[in-house]
């Protein structure tokens, strides 16, 4: 080493070559499919840690949160990620229905707008990711255009893209309508709140992000 | 006769024009109160921008955002296509209007159905 160091040499374009990048994973969805819940319960299983508040009031998460080095173990193998949980996207935001959840007119307006910085900003990390768990809301139709839009580009990016299908613990849930909209993807059936899979989630996650 | 202006844009126009002609074009219409129906619909990058900039022009009171409605992505079959390592995504049909007037009631792989309301 000392003659290495001595001759100049450090190898690093070599350490460039041969260490595998970190994957970057982004948790997205649209308002209130459970991003959050699902970032808090990955963090809270692997670093002890949260990443955010949760609440029934859409557009929570108003800005990306970034968190780096979490180590999953699965499976005899594990996979360290830097994981962003990104702001709901959506195409339509309407101050009125914040006021329906109780809010003031100033503080509806002042959200309405946070939450529009939030899209764009959730928009502008789909560049600089290296794959995706999408959160769908196993109680909703699942062809809605932000889903349509965020599954688009990942495979026009041919990136690896996993669905976790949120919300299994709700009696009208239907993970199977998800998977027939989009069979062409990997579906995980979760419960983000109750931790119903979340074992076979980390599975998926070390299978396809590893 | 009072309505709303429902524009029909051919495929052969919409490829004549940059990601932000289609996207200045769709939100300009949509803010004069028009439903717009592509017949071939924007890629996903177009889909991004098109999105950034609604929520750039969103205001209170004034333009809530807009409903995009478009099916899934087709994977193109083109030999020639996947063999050069071209773009084989297939873009489709696509229902674009003002938030406060276009409402999606239900969709499917194959269908689309919305109602439509004077402002």
């Amino acid at each position: 080493m000392g003659i290495i160091k001595r001759l100049g040499l450090n190898f690093t374009w070599l350490k460039r070559i041969f260490k595998k990048k970190r994957a970057r994973i982004g948790i997205y969805g649209p308002p209130n499919a459970g991003k959050t819940t699902l970032a808090n319960r990955i963090l809270r299983d692997w670093t002890g840690d949260a990443m955010g508040s949760v609440s029934n009031v859409p557009h929570e998460t108003r800005r990306a949160r970034r968190r780096e080095g979490v180590t999953i173990n699965s499976n005899g193998s594990a996979v360290t990620l830097d994981i962003i949980d990104t702001p709901g996207l959506a195409t339509k935001i309407d101050f009125h229905d914040f006021m329906a959840f109780g809010m003031n007119e100033e503080e509806s307006k002042r959200r309405a707008k946070e939450a529009t910085e939030g899209v764009i900003e959730a928009v502008k990390w789909l560049d600089e990711l290296d794959g995706i768990i999408l959160v769908m809301d196993a109680t909703e139709d699942p062809y809605t255009q932000v889903n349509v839009t965020v599954i688009g580009n990942m495979e026009a990016r041919k990136l690896p893209l996993l669905i976790a299908a949120n919300k299994i613990d709700l009696p009208n849930s239907s993970p199977a309508r998800i998977h027939s909209a989009f069979p062409q993807h990997p579906l995980v059936p979760i419960s983000a709140l109750e931790g119903q899979n979340i074992d076979l989630l980390y599975r998926e996650i070390a299978e396809h992000f590893g | 006769m009072k309505g709303i202006q429902l524009d029909l844009i051919s495929e052969d126009k919409l490829d004549g024009m940059t990601s932000m002609e289609k996207v200045r074009l769709i939100l300009d219409e949509v803010r004069n109160g028009k439903i717009l129906v592509l017949e071939k619909g924007l890629t996903p990058s177009e889909q991004n921008k098109l999105i950034e900039l609604t929520m750039t022009e969103i205001a209170p009171d004034d333009f809530s955002g807009i409903e995009i409605e478009s099916y899934p992505v087709k994977q193109n079959d083109n030999f020639l296509n996947k063999l050069f390592g071209k773009n084989t995504l297939k873009t489709r049909l696509t229902v674009i209007g003002p938030a406060a007037q276009l409402k999606t009631i239900k969709k499917d792989r194959d269908l689309i159905s919305a109602l439509v309301s004077t402002p």
